[in-house]
């Protein structure tokens, strides 16, 4: 499959790639890891005039803890999350998400960026943003925005950037202690898109009260869900088994999937149910480990 | 709209300089297959699943399907062609042998360039980290069992003291 012909454009700096942005507008497409766009172009589902390439932009690779938050550059590979000793320490759920996605060959080019910027509900990182709270930072001719992940993602394939805007940092509150997270993908072969996929983080006290919890859905519905009603719930109450299960079946009904060739809706609503039982379970088993 | 511009670009190629001029549209996989002749790397599904067009792009294993030529620009690749001889196999390649890893031989290039990378960072594999490191890889023949065995033997020849790849 060969893409429809297009003009190719390398920036080296941020401004450099905003001004080409506001110069084509709609006709341009940012390429960071290209392991969505490009399988899209080949297909004929996208067919941008013009591709600007920042993979040659400085400075937007690294994974840091700083005044309060983990920054992760947008043009971070999936990749190097697996293999970042930060992330391996202190961030399970985002550990567990990086190992889920595709496979190793698409990871070692895919980036944190460009999976919550692509747009795409059956993405695992939107889930695991929304779970951890996260700030995504848009650059455009203005400067710097931050823009909550909640909301980030409009409708399937839309987000709250601008056309002139370019995703550059993803900032994530550092969870306090006794803090812990997890995903679970249900997926039918290495590689494919979740059939369905939960994400959780959760903060409890020494009493194993939840102080905080947060719950993403990939894969079922029209964009990433925040399953708010469930972390409403679970916010000053204790993580057993019955508060887990109730917790488990709010999340169930903020999930709006439809039926495809990965199982029947009613399918992929009970699977939420388990998954979020497990994925809570989990994460109050990491919590209560951290010291 | 404006005309499509060629661009101009140079890489290493198993080893040699190249030099060539593209269109931007050309994927890496059509390059090292129609422009460079290497027909070791495989175009198998097309679509960023199946690993037969794995090559080594600075050392990390990537889709060559799913990539554009000019992204390589500047870049190291690595091929199948880098690999051994006819004469004097790769361990990996006389592991696919002995071990029967393979059957129909569509995704072996790819495999062993999956393989070849993770042994260059983890001489020492357990079996997890093998199914790990050619989880991005498809068989349809073998069902996997003699590829592990493969790259083990391969993991062990490397590792012996005597003899040296």
């Amino acid at each position: 499959m060969i893409p429809r012909a297009f003009d190719y454009c390398r920036p080296k700096t941020i401004p450099e790639a905003i001004s080409l942005l506001q110069q084509h507008g709609d006709a341009a497409k940012i390429l960071s890891g290209g392991q969505s766009l490009i399988p899209m172009m080949k297909m004929r589902l996208a067919q941008p005039d013009y591709l600007i390439d920042i993979n040659q932009i400085a400075g937007l690779e690294y994974i840091k803890e700083d005044v309060g938050y983990l920054k992760i550059g947008a043009l971070t590979r999936e990749a190097d999350l697996e293999t970042s000793e930060l992330i391996r320490s202190r961030y399970p759920l985002i550990l567990d998400t990086a190992f889920s996605i595709a496979d190793p060959q698409v990871r070692n080019l895919a980036t944190v960026g460009g999976n919550l910027a692509h747009g795409d509900p059956a993405n695992d990182h939107p889930a695991t943003m929304l779970a951890l709270n996260a700030e995504v930072i848009a650059t455009g001719p203005n400067g710097q925005r931050s823009i909550s992940i909640k909301d980030f993602f409009i409708s399937l394939f839309a987000t709250a950037l601008e056309a002139n805007e370019i995703l550059t940092e993803i900032r994530i509150p550092i969870p306090p202690a006794r803090s812990g997270g997890a995903y679970f993908k249900l997926e039918r072969k290495v590689g494919d898109f979740a059939t369905v996929g939960v994400a959780v983080q959760v903060t409890v006290d020494a009493k194993a009260i939840c102080q905080e919890a947060g719950i993403g859905l990939t894969n079922v519905g029209g964009t990433p869900i925040k399953a708010q009603h469930a972390e409403d719930f679970l916010r000053g109450k204790a993580l057993d088994e019955a508060n887990i299960r109730q917790a488990a079946s709010l999340a169930a009904e903020d999930a709006h999937p439809s039926s495809d060739l990965r199982g029947p809706a009613e399918y992929k609503i009970a699977m939420v149910k388990e998954l979020t039982k497990r994925a809570l379970t989990k994460a109050l088993n990491r919590a209560s480990q951290e010291r | 709209m404006t005309t499509k511009k060629v661009i101009d670009i140079t890489l290493k190629v198993n080893g040699k300089d190249r030099a060539a001029a593209v269109e931007p549209r050309l994927l890496l996989v059509h390059f090292i297959r129609e422009y460079l002749g290497l027909t070791g790397t495989h175009i198998g599904c097309d679509t960023t699943n199946c690993g037969a067009c794995t090559v080594l792009l600075d050392g990390r294993p990537v889709k060559s399907c799913t990539l554009f030529t000019v992204q390589a620009d500047g870049r190291e690749l690595r091929t199948i062609e880098s690999v051994g001889t006819s004469s004097a196999l790769h361990p990996l390649q006389e592991g696919f042998k002995e071990k029967h890893g393979l059957q129909c031989g569509f995704c072996t290039p790819g495999m062993i360039m999956s393989a070849c990378a993770l042994l260059e960072k983890k001489p020492h594999p357990t079996e997890e980290d093998i199914r790990w490191g050619i989880s991005g890889n498809l068989c349809r023949c073998t069902g996997y069992q003699n590829i592990v065995k493969a790259v083990q033997y391969a993991a062990e020849k490397m590792s012996a003291p005597s003899t040296q790849a």
